[in-house]
């Protein structure tokens, strides 16, 4: 079979002839990637890059968004849309890349299985997650049906599903996040794939679970001796799982090599940026825990939020059922000081936040600067004043269709409105400057002030909202996952930012994060969630370094 | 970044302009309308302009009597007649004609063939069965039809807007109070109500307007109700909630400009609903009031002078012709707003 096909590839480009002969001289390696370039229209996303997987090998493909990493990865089974692929991929002697297209369906699944980031869209929802790995089973194998459904149980055990015979009649919603992870693991697994690619698969999951996703990929590939090619932007997953790295910047391949050696000393720039965008904490901000007998900026006792839920039944005809987000939360909030809230999704964080701006109504007490939420607006208005907010999604904070004027400026609309026009934008271009916004990074000022969000990249975003939040000059920030929609490198740079406003302006933080890593960069507090409820509190040193609880326990120790 | 700043919208022209069926049907579709607007000037069968024994008349503007031009009677003045043609064109006097010398209710007595005639030197595109000149019937039922669909949509998107609006803002009740209305208004049976309204008031086009504007709005506000409930849940509405910012500018400065894409989207194939609906009217007898030149009249004319041919194919090429128009418009202005596409 491969016969044809190399005579395929010959014809295909100038360079093949070079790319077989060096092909030849590593017999070892299973996918051998030569030269690979991926364009969509006249835009060029991956130039000529080249690596090689051998046997058994665990290889991670890391870089930021935007590097390439998954449309490489994608254009090796030629998966990507529209995409015009060049070069070569040789997978067991054949260029995947010069395939007939019906060959090259006989390898996926069968010698290159994939698994995706999010599992919940990449199972059918409406068939039950054990036909579906039966499915493929049938498909790649041609088992019967009571032999594949038998395959498909034994399969569900392997990836480590608890009672496999009961959840093979599970749909996907039915699963929680890491077993629906896990039963994407088994389908491709299904056929013993040589080869098999995971596109960021711990990115959607919790961190708790994460280390656990990475032990069974990392368990699997021991026992069935195959090739993994991981992408991943996560450094710290890297470490853990691979023997080789690959680092991606912008459509190319500035290094790789055998993990120990690449992160104990690092060539390229971009790998030594990446290496060092470990989020730190700030040399000249003031780490000692607040002082005594300071009036909090903001304090919450017995804070319970609950929703509406129906009812099943008769009864949700006549009562609404009731889900606790947030249940008896007490914390106090020092003037200049961070205090960080962290659990996982679920856990109730992102509702405190709201309840703290007054977003949602809850029970209990909370003073904001010693006054309270009112019911109508126009009390609440010097509240509004002191507390501010940034969201964690850049791309869904800001509004498509208004300025960065417009976005800066809309505060002083509500709160300054008889502000004549040149001095709100003297304020504008000042918040501007002081989120690092200015014309250096961007152009003149006046053309910045008439950009609009989709022209500017995410850390650009998010200082735009800190901008937006500022400008009314708030005590209070509420952040919540203020960085973990960012690259790491931007990640770090943001961070920066906000330490260096809190010291400037001293403002007082609820962070809001499941990142323990951006907790100790940030918090002088910290308080532990787990689904709705204050688990553990203390100062962040106590905590992290010496934690009570055995869920904060989990989540400091997945967090490497 | 070197390009110069764009708003969404000025994108979004730039992407239709690239679609150049859609573009030139805009194109088209415009001037058309503009001619149409100008019917008076292209058919007309009082002259523009009359130089009389040293005098001049504009008869377009005023009626003259006969006996201004050398005529018997005190009535106005019939310029189709031959003596009056000739009395205006002898001994240096001149009347300047529109292209087309009929309007759209001139009967000509002076035709030399009987009604309907076939397309000829006289009437172009040849006559009704009333003898009416059938390219002016079409010229000024061409301008009825679009310029009642563009008041129907007007209205209706105006309506489904506001109803999307509040129904997707407040959720809720007063969503659901909505919507349970909407189900049982949209649920009456419409052209029966036409009917009924038909042979109770006099018929008209405002009657028409209001009818059908009362059943329009619903698919509508569907839409906008959708996108206010997606968007009101984003960050920056909650951003623009922490601020402090009224429900008022929340509407109008982020949910609204962030949710009309649909409705712009629908915009064209609402036009060619409305030019659709007024015809199939027109063609059962239930819609404009007699007399008014009209598309679904002259449609209902061909299907019973099956013999005159040239009725049935003009009348079909114009609705042909203009429903094909807007929906390319439709098509490059859904591609054009389409999120997914790229940039490129």
């Amino acid at each position: 079979m491969s016969q044809p096909i190399s005579v395929l590839s010959n014809t295909g480009g100038m360079s093949s002839r070079a790319g077989s002969g060096v092909h030849d001289l590593k017999p070892m390696s299973l996918l051998d990637v030569q030269n690979l370039s991926v364009s969509f229209g006249s835009r060029t996303v991956v130039h000529e890059v080249s690596f090689s997987i051998a046997r058994g090998e665990k290889l991670a493909l890391v870089g930021e968004s935007g590097s390439g990493k998954t449309v490489s990865a994608l254009s090796l089974l030629r998966l990507a849309e529209q995409a015009t692929v060049s070069g070569q991929a040789w997978f067991d002697g054949q260029d995947l890349l010069a395939l007939p297209e019906r060959a090259l369906r006989g390898i996926r699944g069968q010698d290159i299985a994939m698994i995706f980031q999010e599992p919940m869209t990449a199972l059918n929802p409406l068939m039950r997650v054990g036909d579906q790995i039966a499915e493929v089973v049938t498909l790649k194998q041609s088992l019967a049906a009571p032999k594949a459904g038998l395959a498909a149980i034994d399969l569900l055990a392997e990836v480590g599903i608890g009672d496999p015979v009961r959840r093979y009649r599970a749909y996907p919603h039915q699963l929680s996040g890491g077993q629906r992870q896990r039963a994407m693991i088994a389908m491709a697994l299904a056929c013993h794939p040589k080869l098999l690619l995971a596109d960021e698969p711990t990115t959607a999951l919790d961190v708790s679970l994460r280390g656990q996703i990475l032990d069974l990929l990392d368990r699997l590939q021991r026992e069935r001796g195959m090739a993994v090619l991981m992408i991943t932007h996560d450094l710290n997953l890297v470490r853990r799982f691979a023997d080789h790295v690959v680092v991606m910047e912008r459509g190319r391949v500035v290094e790789q090599g055998a993990t120990r050696t690449l992160f104990a000393n690092p060539q390229h720039p971009y790998t030594q940026r990446l290496m060092a965008s470990q989020p730190e904490r700030d040399p000249l901000a003031d780490t000692a825990p607040p002082p005594m007998g300071q009036v909090p900026v903001l304090a919450a006792t017995g804070l319970r939020v609950s929703y509406p839920t129906p009812l099943p039944g008769l009864r949700g005809w006549f009562k609404r059922g009731e889900f606790v987000a947030v249940q008896g939360a007490d914390f106090a909030l020092a003037p200049s000081q961070t205090l960080g809230v962290m659990g996982e999704s679920g856990s109730g964080k992102s509702t405190l936040a709201l309840a703290a701006l007054g977003l949602l109504p809850f029970q209990g007490d909370l003073t904001v600067a010693g006054d309270r939420w009112g019911h109508d607006s126009a009390s609440n208005k010097a509240l509004r004043r002191q507390v501010q907010v940034v969201f964690q999604d850049p791309f869904s904070s800001l509004s498509p269709r208004m300025t960065v004027e417009e976005i800066v400026g809309e505060g002083l609309g509500v709160f300054e409105h008889t502000l004549p026009a040149s001095q709100r934008r003297e304020r504008v271009v000042q918040a501007l400057q002081d989120v690092g916004l200015d014309a250096d990074t961007t152009g003149s000022v006046t053309a910045l002030l008439g950009r609009y969000p989709h022209e500017f990249s995410g850390g650009q975003r998010q200082r735009l909202a800190i901008a937006r939040a500022l400008i009314i000059g708030p005590r209070i920030l509420v952040l919540d996952e203020p960085t973990s929609a960012l690259d790491v490198t931007v990640q770090k740079q943001v961070l920066q930012l906000l330490q260096r406003l809190q010291r400037e302006h001293g403002l007082s933080y609820l962070l809001i994060t499941h990142d323990v890593a951006v907790i100790r960069a940030m918090a002088h507090t910290v308080l532990v969630m787990q689904a709705g409820e204050v688990v553990e509190t203390g100062l962040v040193h106590a905590v992290l370094t010496n934690p009570k609880h055995a869920y904060t326990r989990i989540l400091v120790s997945a967090a490497g | 970044m070197t390009f110069r700043s764009q708003t969404p919208s000025a994108r979004a022209w730039q992407r239709f302009r690239r679609n150049r069926l859609g573009f030139w049907s805009l194109v088209v579709f415009c001037t058309l309308v503009l001619l149409s607007l100008l019917a008076e000037v292209i058919s007309n069968d009082r002259p523009l302009l009359v130089s009389y024994q040293g005098e001049l008349y504009v008869p377009i503007v005023r009626d003259y009597s006969e006996k201004t031009f050398g005529g018997d009677f005190d009535t106005h003045t019939d310029y189709l007649d031959p003596f009056i043609r000739e009395r205006l064109s002898s001994h240096g006097n001149w009347a300047l004609f529109a292209p087309n010398p009929y309007g759209p209710k001139t009967l000509n007595y002076f035709a030399k063939a009987p009604n309907p005639s076939g397309p000829s030197a006289d009437n172009w595109l040849g006559t009704d069965d009333r003898g009416r000149d059938l390219l002016a019937q079409l010229i000024y039922g061409f301008r009825v039809s679009v310029l009642f669909a563009l008041a129907l949509t007007l209205v209706g998107t105006v309506l489904g807007i506001v109803t999307g609006a509040i129904q997707g803002f407040f959720g809720g009740k007063t969503d659901l109070a909505f919507q349970r209305f909407i189900e049982i208004w949209g649920s009456m049976p419409e052209l029966y109500l036409l009917i009924i309204f038909s042979a109770v008031f006099a018929p008209s086009l405002v009657l028409l307007l209001v009818l059908l504007s009362l059943f329009g709005w619903m698919g509508l506000s569907d839409y906008v109700r959708a996108e206010f409930l997606r968007n009101r849940q984003l960050d920056y509405v909650r951003a623009a909630r922490s601020l402090g910012v009224s429900n008022w500018h929340i509407i109008t400065r982020h949910l609204l400009p962030n949710s009309l894409t649909p409705v712009v989207t629908f915009l064209p194939f609402r036009m060619s609903g409305a030019i659709l609906a007024l015809t199939s009217l027109d063609f059962l007898g239930l819609g404009v009031p007699p007399g008014t030149p009209s598309l679904g009249e002259l449609l209902s004319q061909g299907k019973n002078n099956i013999d005159a041919w040239w009725i049935s194919l003009f009348t079909f090429a114009v609705l042909v012709i203009t429903l094909l128009l807007l929906t390319f418009m439709g098509d490059a202005l859904r591609d054009a707003l389409d999120p997914r596409k790229a940039d490129q």
